[in-house]
């Protein structure tokens, strides 16, 4: 091991009440590749941006080769040798491939002289591209190739690379392992962002891993397994929940038969035939990673988006794939998309008002003027049943806090008394106090005999709630499994690595 | 045929404030910014401009004072969208808004007095051609400093540095912060060029193109430079060849209000309008996105901390 390059020491930052950060250390040496491993929300790509100087720290000391340093700007990130290749392409979809490299290269333009640069660094390390293409017309593997090689233009002693291996593919990422391989030979220290354990077990040497903002552990990914590793990365934790009374099953009322949808845009996922049954009286946690398909799912299932490809989506013994969400509805069925405000709520209407978003599908709110009084009372009812904190009568939906929105949200749908309640991130961005009252009010729809479907990304959250448990992983559904019958590793390595064919048969 | 040269030079008078004025809104679009009050601005120049020609009894001088008026009207512009991140479009109509106001204000006491022109400059040599010498190389020191604006504008945004950077800030304001570009500044330069160039451009119509100043005399231009940049769909030579052309309508058009021309001066107004709706349609079915527009085009720009 060389040197030490980077050492962060009690970095802590705070957004409002959320601590993304708390007292985080982490040291990186020369020639080595780090694995910063966790969950979504773990802070693993804060902490990355305070390293690149887009983010302050609130307290926590930054060394760059033994000195103390204060990085204000990605500049002056830069001058200290530290080169970044962003999850979400930081790339200018009309430019080329040679004026994005030229972009954050001090004083260059794309001219002959950088060309020629450009083409010398991409040989030396087998990076093929063509500099001339704009952007909008490349693969993901050719743009995170410029990406990288820009970063390497600005010869960095520090690579950081955010979930670098989320859009390729396999042979795409290979080909990014060697190029790393070749870089860390040459004396680069380099961070790597991941929550695929194989990878990281194949790659890197040490692995950081954060949780809730701190570090848990740091370990040598090879010398543990990767059930191991997952059962630090999600953690233990309790949630007091009246569990649901023994109840009867009742009928299937979702049934999805090899349901195979294609993604509306270039960076969706497309999902594979997937298979779920939910009954009467039962919760079904679907968990997994952010980006693994989940969005692609609750739009598929509420009818709002995707091409059905193949298989069939029933709804209380009918076929509803053809169908729109208010035709589901009528139904039975409720939906509680994932954002709250612009999806489920009009921001600036009044919770009133909002009544009408989703009960006009089966309810008479007026034949030619709106039946306010009837919209109003339903409000009033939800605000009072749900326990929703409001700052007047009627608060425009913007107002209200996150997690009473939320409950009004879910209390909305289900004073429509739906027999199947579809929940996408019940209780994301919510404080745990409204958190424990919604997973509450769902078991509790449940234990009357609803269908109720619960996409989460907090793994606590939907081995607390459900039944039955899925997992969510590459656009492929696991087969749901009773949460009693699973460990939290089995789940941690469904969730990273998928399910095997060889265990899906065991 | 020896009406030509004198059609010619009309038709460059008529065009080279469109195309000044289009010329500053072109590079602040492509910075990502969308200025809806370049009408304000010009009509500030124009009277700015005026006011300061008679007081100094310099009409080059007012050309210069005018333009630093649209500059400093949209430093206000400025001010509003990139410090407090308002509504650009709402904010682009209020200068309008407040453009044809202050410019009333500024101009009272000049209405009706007559300016002398400010004498024509000829290229030696290249004037001296026969028939479309004269009319080309002789004119105004304004002209000849949108011909050299031309040049500048598409050179400065595709051969340098700084136009380089303008252009990515327009294309994606997210990626240019998060590599680090001074989003807001150079935000800032192209907002206060589009200022200048437009007050420009009004200084031209008061002092120039009609020498005298009354309320109201931007009639629309600043709108049609609006529409040129829309039309020109990010192409520096075709908001050159729009400006003349726009500026061939509005002659024609004078003259079909005189009756030379059997149309109706109505729809010779509504021209330019109509070939930008279809440039549009053009764009659009020829599947570029965006039809030509920058990326981050009139969204406000405010960074997490």
């Amino acid at each position: 091991m060389g040197p030490e390059r980077i050492r962060l020491s009690g970095i802590t930052k705070a957004f409002g009440a959320l601590k993304a950060n708390d007292h985080v250390d982490l040291t990186l040496h020369a020639g080595e590749i780090h694995a910063l491993l966790g969950e979504n929300g773990a802070g693993k790509s804060t902490l990355m941006k305070i390293l690149y100087g887009l983010l302050r720290p609130d307290s926590g000391e930054i060394r760059i080769n033994g000195r103390r340093v204060s990085l204000p700007s990605p500049q002056a990130a830069r001058a200290q040798g530290i080169g970044m290749v962003f999850q979400h392409f930081s790339l200018f979809e009309d430019f080329t491939a040679l004026e994005n490299i030229a972009i954050p290269l001090e004083g260059r333009i794309a001219d002959a002289g950088l060309r020629a640069q450009v083409e010398a660094k991409a040989r030396h390390f087998g990076l093929a591209i063509e500099l001339d293409r704009p952007v909008h017309t490349l693969s993901a593997g050719e743009r995170q190739r410029i990406e990288i090689l820009r970063a390497l233009m600005q010869e960095p002693q520090v690579i950081i690379l955010d979930e670098p291996t989320s859009v390729l593919t396999p042979d795409e990422a290979e080909a990014l392992f060697a190029t790393l391989d070749t870089l860390a030979s040459e004396g680069a220290g380099i961070l790597f962002i991941s929550h695929k354990l194989e990878e990281v077990r194949r790659l890197c040497s040490r692995a950081t891993i954060l949780r809730g903002g701190k570090v848990v552990a740091e370990t040598d990914p090879r010398a543990v397994s990767a059930a191991e590793l997952a059962a630090l990365m999600v953690g233990e934790g309790v949630l007091e929940l009246r569990p649901a009374g023994e109840h009867a099953l009742g009928a299937p009322m979702l049934q999805l038969d090899g349901l195979s949808v294609a993604p509306d845009g270039v960076h969706g996922v497309a999902l594979q035939a997937i298979h779920l049954t939910v009954q009467a009286g039962e919760v079904v946690a679907i968990a997994g990673v952010a980006g693994n398909g989940q969005s692609e799912l609750y739009a598929a299932l509420s009818g709002e988006g995707g091409r059905v490809t193949s298989g069939q989506v029933r709804m209380a013994g009918q076929d509803v794939t053809r169908r729109d969400i208010n035709a589901r509805r009528a139904l039975g069925a409720a939906f509680v998309p994932e954002a709250r405000l612009g999806q489920a709520t009009l921001p600036q209407g009044p919770l009133s008002e909002n009544v009408i978003l989703s009960w006009h599908a089966t309810e008479s709110l007026g034949r030619w003027l709106l039946d306010t009084v009837r919209i109003g009372t339903v409000a009033r009812n939800v605000i009072e049943r749900f326990d929703v904190r409001t700052p007047s009568p009627d608060p425009l939906a913007a107002q209200l806090s996150g997690g009473n929105l939320q409950k009004y949200v879910v209390g909305r749908e289900i004073e429509r008394k739906p027999q199947l309640m579809i929940v996408d991130q019940p209780s994301w961005g919510v404080d745990a106090r409204a958190a424990t009252h919604i997973r509450q009010t769902l078991l509790d729809l449940a234990a009357k005999g609803a269908a109720v479907l619960v996409i989460s990304q907090d793994l606590d959250e939907a081995m607390a709630m459900a039944d039955r448990l899925a997992v969510m992983h590459g656009g492929h559904l696991s087969a749901a499994r009773p949460v009693s019958a699973l460990s939290r590793a089995e789940i941690g390595l469904l969730m990273t690595q998928g399910e095997s064919p060889a265990r899906g048969a065991a | 045929m020896e009406m030509l040269p004198f059609i010619l030079a009309t038709v460059f008078t008529a065009a080279t404030p469109l195309l000044i004025a289009a010329l500053g809104e072109h590079v602040t679009e492509r910075a990502g910014v969308l200025n809806l009050g370049v009408e304000g601005m010009m009509i500030v120049g124009a009277a700015t401009g005026f006011a300061a020609a008679v007081l100094t009894d310099s009409s080059v001088f007012g050309i210069f004072a005018g333009a630093l008026a649209g500059m400093a009207l949209s430093a206000v512009f400025a001010l509003m969208v990139l410090v407090f991140a308002t509504n650009q479009v709402a904010t682009g109509l209020a200068l309008t808004i407040m453009g044809l106001g202050l410019a009333g204000l500024i101009g009272q006491g000049f209405v009706g007095q007559p300016r002398a022109a400010i004498p024509p400059v000829s290229i030696p040599l290249l004037s001296e051609i026969p028939v479309l010498g004269k009319a080309i190389f002789t004119g105004d020191f304004v002209f000849f400093l949108s011909l050299v604006l031309i040049g500048f504008v598409a050179w400065g945004l595709n051969r340098t540095r700084f136009g380089l950077l303008l252009r990515a800030v327009g294309e994606s304001h997210g990626s240019a912060h998060a590599l680090g570009l001074p989003v807001k500044r150079i935000r800032l330069v192209a907002i206060l060029f589009g200022g200048l160039l437009a007050g420009l451009a009004g200084a031209y119509l008061s002092l120039i193109y009609t020498r005298f100043w009354s309320p109201g005399m931007s009639a629309g231009r600043g709108w049609i430079a609006l529409a040129l940049v829309v039309f020109a769909g990010g192409h520096v030579w075709r908001l050159v060849l729009g400006a003349y052309l726009f500026g061939g309508i509005t002659v024609a058009q004078l003259h079909a209000q005189a009756g030379a021309i059997g149309l109706p001066s109505q729809f010779l107004s509504a021209l330019p309008y109509l070939m930008t709706i279809a440039a549009l349609l053009f764009l659009s079915i020829s599947g570029r996105k965006g039809a030509g527009a920058a990326g981050s085009l009139g969204q406000p720009f405010v960074p997490e901390r």
